[in-house]
C-alpha cells in the first residue's frame, strides 16, 4: 500500500513512499529539517513549529505532515530560516536557560539548534519567568526553568498499565508540566532513564547522572545536530 | 457518601473516559468544585493518571480545583462590557463583597471572577451568575444583588425586570436576556415550521441529491472560516467509517457575537433540523451540539426541545418514515475556552481533552470524533441549509453576491443606538451598517471580531462579503470617545494572550510580547524599532498550527496598518532605537541593594 511518491524539496526532485512524514521524506533524500519537539517512532505532535516548511505555498510542520505525490516543498528559504531560529530564540527568552551550568550541555538539542542556527543573541527581550525546580522525587529532577513544553515526556513516559507520568497543566503562558506525585513515587529506573533521554533539553534529570559522560563526550560536542546518524525508524 | 456521586456519575456514562468533560462539569454542579479525592476516584476508575484529569481540568475556565463562593460571579470583561461600564462594575462588586476579583469570601458565600466575552455584546454589562445571565448592570443593581446574596436568596429572585423576549420568557428558560432582533431574513422570519423540509423534501430526495443542493447554492461555513458546505458533506460521505457524526458548533467565543444564542433561543428546532439533514446527506447516526457553557442556562428548553423532536418522528428511528434514518442528537457542554470553537479542538473536547488543535491533514471530516468522520458546522451554517432545501439552491443564490450567496446574520454592537441582531444579504457596505444600526460620529469598526481586522473611516465603503471583509458576523463600533490603542488594541491583546491553548510556541509568547510592546508605547517609551519589530514579530505567527494563533496578532497589526497615526503620535520622535534598559535606574537599583552611592 506504501506508494512510491515523487515531490521536490527546494527544487531538488526527491523520491519516497507514502507512509513517511515529510520530514522523514526528506532525511532520505538528504535533506535535513530541523525539529525539536519531533522524537522518532513517537506520535508527531507540531508544537515546537522549529520543522515549519511551505508546501504549495501552505505553511506545515514537516513532522506532522505525511508526504504526498507532487508536493513542492520549500525547506531552506530566508524566510522560513528566520522562522525557525525565532522559535529557538522564543524557546530561550522563555524560559531561564543557562547552558553553562546545564547537566545537559551538549546533549540538548535546543543548545545544539542554537548552534547550528548560529544565533548569537535572541531578538526577543528575555522574560526572566519566574518557574522552579521539582526535586521533591527520590529519582528525577524536574527544573521548570529548561522546559520547552515539547510535550515529548507525555507523550512517552507512561507506566505498565498505559497511564502517563507527566501531563500539562493550565494553558497559555500558564501551561507547564506536571509530573504525576502518585506515579512519581513508583517509577522504575527504566522509565526515569526513559524520561530523562527523550527530554530534549535539561528539564528532566535522574539524580546522579546528570554529569555520566564527561563534557566534551557529549552527541553534540563535536557532531553538528544536522550530522547526527538517527537509527532506524522504532516504535516507542 | 462524596464518592459515591462521583462513581454514580463515572457509571452514567459508562466509564467512558471520552467521557470526562461531562463527568467532571455534573461533579462541579455537585459540589462547587472537583476535589483532590475526587480527582483520584476519577483517575482510578478511569485507567489515568491524576495529572491527566488534571490537564483537563485546569485547560478549561469554567473548571476548578478549589472551592468558590456559593454564589460566583463570572464578570465578562470583554471590550463592549467595558466600553459600556464594566470597570465601575468591578469595583462595586468589589466594595459590596469586601475581596477582589479571583478572591472568595470568607464566609464561602461570594467569589468573583472575569470571564471572556458571554455573548451579551448588546447588552452589556452583563455577568453568570451560578449559570443565570444578568444585563445591563448598574452600580445600584450591583448591591442589590450583593445584598440578596447576604441574606441567602435564590438567584432567579435577584432579577429585577420581566424575562426577554421570545423564548427567553418561556417557563424552560426565564431568562432576562433580549433577542434585539433589529432585522430579520430567512433564518430568522417567523414562518419555519419544524419538520417541512425533512418531511417534504428530503424524504424525496437521495442524500446525493441533497448534497448537490447544497454545492448549488454556494453555502460557506458561518463560523468565519468559510469553507464551502456541500463539499464539506461530500467529503463526509464519502470517508470511510463504521460510524459518522454531525457536530453543530455552538461554541460562538469570538468577543462581540451573539447570533448563535439568538438562534438558539429561537430556532433550536432549525438548527436540529439543519444537523438531521446534515446525518441523512452524509449516513451519520449521531449527532452533538457543542454548546458553549455561557448557554447554559437554555439546557432545560434545548432539551425539552429534542424531546419534542423526538414526539414527532423528526429524530429517532426511522424519521419523517423514511425507512433506515436513524438519528440523535445530544448536548455536550463546553467549558470556557475560545479554542474550541476551532474544529479540531472542538473535538478534542468532546472528547474530553484539553482542547487543542490536532495536526491536520488527517481532517474531521475523515477522522474527527473517536477517529471517524466527522462533520462540524456553525449553528447559522446549520439554519442555512433548512432554508436552502426549503426553497431550493436557485433561490439561496439570488441571495447576496455572486460569490457570497445568501444572508448573513450580523451581531452588532458597540457605540451605536440600536445593538443587536441583524440578518442581512451579503453585500452590504460598513456605512450601510453604520447608518442601520444609528451609528454616529464613528471612528472604527471592528470587523470579524478581535481575529478580524479594525477598519478605519476611509475603509467604511468595503463590502461585507468573502471577497473582500468576511466575518464571522461580529461588528464592533467605536466612537470617536474611544482611545483605540488603550482600551481597544490593549483588550483584544489580552484576550489573545489569556486564549491560546499554549501548545505552539510563538502562539503562546508573541501576544505577550506584543502586549508589552503596547504598554511601552503608551507609556510614552516607544520608539520607532518598536512599530518595525510588532509588525515583524506579528509576521512569525503565520506559522501557528491554528485559526487563533494566525490571527491573534491581527489587533496590533491590523491597528499599526490602518491607524499609524496613532501609534505614530505616541512613540518619540526622531528616536530610532533603545536598549530596552534604562541604565542609570539599573545601577541605582543595584547600587542600593549593595548599599553604595551611584556615580554616573
Amino acid at each position: 500500500m506504501n506508494n512510491k511518491v515523487n515531490f521536490t524539496i527546494d527544487d531538488k526532485e526527491c523520491t519516497s513512499t507514502s507512509d513517511k512524514y515529510i520530514v522523514e521524506a526528506a532525511r532520505e533524500n538528504g535533506v535535513y529539517i530541523p525539529t525539536l519537539c519531533n522524537y522518532d517512532g513517537v506520535k508527531p505532535a507540531g508544537s515546537c513549529r522549529v520543522c515549519t516548511v511551505k508546501v504549495n505555498k501552505r505553511y506545515l510542520t514537516a513532522c506532522t505532515t505525511p508526504i504526498a505525490e507532487g508536493m513542492e516543498i520549500e525547506v531552506n528559504t530566508t524566510d522560513l530560516q528566520d522562522f525557525r531560529n525565532a522559535v529557538v530564540e522564543l524557546l530561550f527568552t522563555e524560559g531561564n536557560h543557562f547552558c553553562p551550568a546545564c547537566e545537559k550541555s551538549g546533549n540538548c538539542e535546543l543548545q545544539a539548534l542554537a548552534y547550528k542556527f548560529q544565533i548569537m543573541a535572541p531578538r526577543f527581550p528575555f522574560q526572566f519567568n519566574e518557574r522552579y525546580i521539582d526535586a521533591s522525587n527520590p529519582k528525577i529532577y524536574h527544573d521548570h526553568n529548561r522546559c520547552i513544553l515539547c510535550k515529548r515526556c507525555i507523550r512517552v513516559v507512561k507506566d505498565d498499565k498505559g497511564k502517563s507520568v507527566f501531563a500539562f497543566e493550565n494553558r497559555a503562558r500558564q501551561i507547564r508540566i506536571n509530573f504525576d506525585s502518585k506515579l512519581g513515587e513508583v517509577l522504575t529506573d527504566e522509565l526515569a532513564e526513559k524520561a530523562m533521554e527523550v527530554c530534549p533539553v535539561g528539564s528532566i534529570l535522574v539524580k546522579g547522572k546528570g554529569f555520566k559522560d564527561p563534557i566534551g563526550t557529549r552527541k553534540f560536542d563535536h557532531t553538528p545536530i544536522d550530522k547526527i546518524v538517527i537509527p532506524e525508524k522504532q516504535n516507542i | 457518601m462524596t464518592k459515591d456521586f462521583v462513581h454514580q456519575t463515572i457509571k452514567k456514562f459508562n466509564s467512558d473516559s471520552y467521557r470526562l468533560l461531562d463527568m467532571l462539569l455534573d461533579i462541579q454542579q455537585e459540589y462547587g468544585y472537583i476535589s483532590k479525592d475526587n480527582i483520584s476516584v476519577l483517575a482510578g476508575e478511569l485507567n489515568q493518571s491524576e495529572a491527566d484529569i488534571g490537564q483537563t481540568i485546569t485547560f478549561y475556565h469554567f473548571l476548578r480545583s478549589k472551592p468558590q463562593g456559593k454564589y460566583s460571579i463570572y464578570l465578562n470583561n470583554s471590550i463592549v462590557s467595558k466600553m459600556m461600564g464594566m470597570d465601575k462594575i468591578a469595583r462595586q462588586f468589589e466594595k459590596e463583597s469586601g475581596i477582589k476579583f479571583g478572591e472568595v469570601t470568607k464566609d464561602g458565600q461570594i467569589s468573583l471572577h472575569y470571564t471572556s466575552c458571554i455573548g451579551m455584546s448588546d447588552q452589556e454589562p452583563a455577568a453568570i451568575i451560578n449559570e443565570k445571565i444578568f444585563t445591563n448592570l448598574t452600580t445600584f443593581r450591583v448591591k442589590e444583588i450583593v445584598l440578596a446574596m447576604r441574606q441567602g436568596k435564590p438567584v432567579e429572585s435577584m432579577y429585577c425586570t420581566n424575562f426577554g423576549g421570545g423564548k427567553n420568557s418561556s417557563p424552560l428558560v426565564e431568562s432576562v436576556v433580549r433577542n434585539n432582533i433589529r432585522r430579520s431574513g430567512p433564518l430568522l422570519q417567523l414562518n419555519y415550521v419544524p419538520g417541512q423540509v425533512l418531511q417534504n423534501k428530503v424524504s424525496l430526495m437521495s442524500p446525493d441529491e441533497v448534497i448537490s443542493e447544497i454545492k448549488d447554492s454556494h453555502l460557506r461555513g458561518r463560523g468565519g472560516a468559510g469553507f464551502p458546505t456541500g463539499l464539506k458533506w461530500q467529503f463526509c460521505r464519502r470517508a470511510k467509517g463504521a460510524r459518522k457524526f454531525i457536530f453543530c458548533n455552538a461554541d460562538e467565543g469570538e468577543p462581540g457575537t451573539f447570533k448563535d444564542r439568538v438562534l438558539l433561543t429561537e430556532k433550536p428546532e432549525m438548527v436540529f433540523e439543519g444537523m438531521t439533514v446534515a446525518a441523512y446527506a452524509v449516513g451519520a447516526k449521531e449527532g452533538i451540539l457543542y454548546l458553549r457553557y455561557e448557554y447554559k442556562y437554555l439546557e432545560t428548553y434545548l432539551k425539552q426541545v429534542l424531546q419534542d423532536l423526538h414526539g414527532k418522528n423528526l429524530l429517532g428511528e426511522n424519521i419523517s418514515g423514511i425507512s433506515g434514518f436513524d438519528f440523535d442528537i445530544r448536548i455536550q457542554y463546553g467549558a470556557g475556552a475560545y479554542i474550541c470553537g476551532e474544529e479540531s479542538s472542538l473535538i478534542e473536547s468532546a472528547e474530553g481533552k484539553r482542547g487543542e488543535p490536532r495536526p491536520r491533514p488527517p481532517f474531521p471530516v475523515e477522522k474527527g470524533y473517536l477517529g471517524y468522520p466527522t462533520i462540524v458546522n456553525n449553528v447559522e451554517t446549520l439554519c442555512s441549509t433548512v432554508t436552502i432545501l426549503q426553497n431550493g439552491a436557485n433561490w439561496y443564490r439570488e441571495l447576496g453576491t455572486d460569490e457570497s450567496t445568501g444572508t448573513k446574520v450580523l451581531s452588532i454592537s458597540g457605540d451605536c443606538l440600536y445593538p443587536g441582531i441583524y440578518e442581512l444579504e451579503w453585500g452590504f457596505s460598513i456605512n450601510d451598517i453604520l447608518e442601520m444600526s444609528g451609528a454616529e460620529s464613528t471612528q472604527a469598526v471592528q470587523v470579524g471580531g478581535p481575529s478580524g481586522a479594525l477598519v478605519p473611516p476611509s475603509q467604511f465603503n468595503r463590502i461585507l462579503c468573502y471577497s473582500d471583509l468576511a466575518t464571522g458576523g461580529s461588528l464592533i463600533i467605536f466612537n470617536q470617545t474611544r482611545d483605540l490603542l488603550r482600551d481597544v488594541v490593549m483588550n483584544f491583546t489580552e484576550f489573545f494572550v489569556e486564549e491560546s491553548c499554549g501548545s505552539c510556541v510563538p502562539c503562546r509568547n508573541i501576544p505577550a510580547l506584543l502586549k508589552k510592546k503596547l504598554e511601552k508605547i503608551q507609556a510614552g517609551d516607544g520608539v520607532r524599532e518598536d512599530l518595525k519589530e510588532i509588525e515583524e514579530w506579528s509576521n512569525i505567527m503565520q506559522i501557528n498550527r491554528c485559526g487563533l494563533g494566525h490571527t491573534a496578532a491581527n489587533p496590533v497589526i491590523t491597528s499599526l496598518k490602518n491607524f499609524r497615526k496613532l501609534y505614530e503620535a505616541l512613540i518619540q520622535k526622531d528616536v530610532n532605537f533603545d536598549s530596552g534598559i534604562d541604565l542609570s535606574a539599573a545601577v541605582a537599583e543595584s547600587c542600593e541593594f549593595v548599599d553604595r552611592i551611584p556615580q554616573l
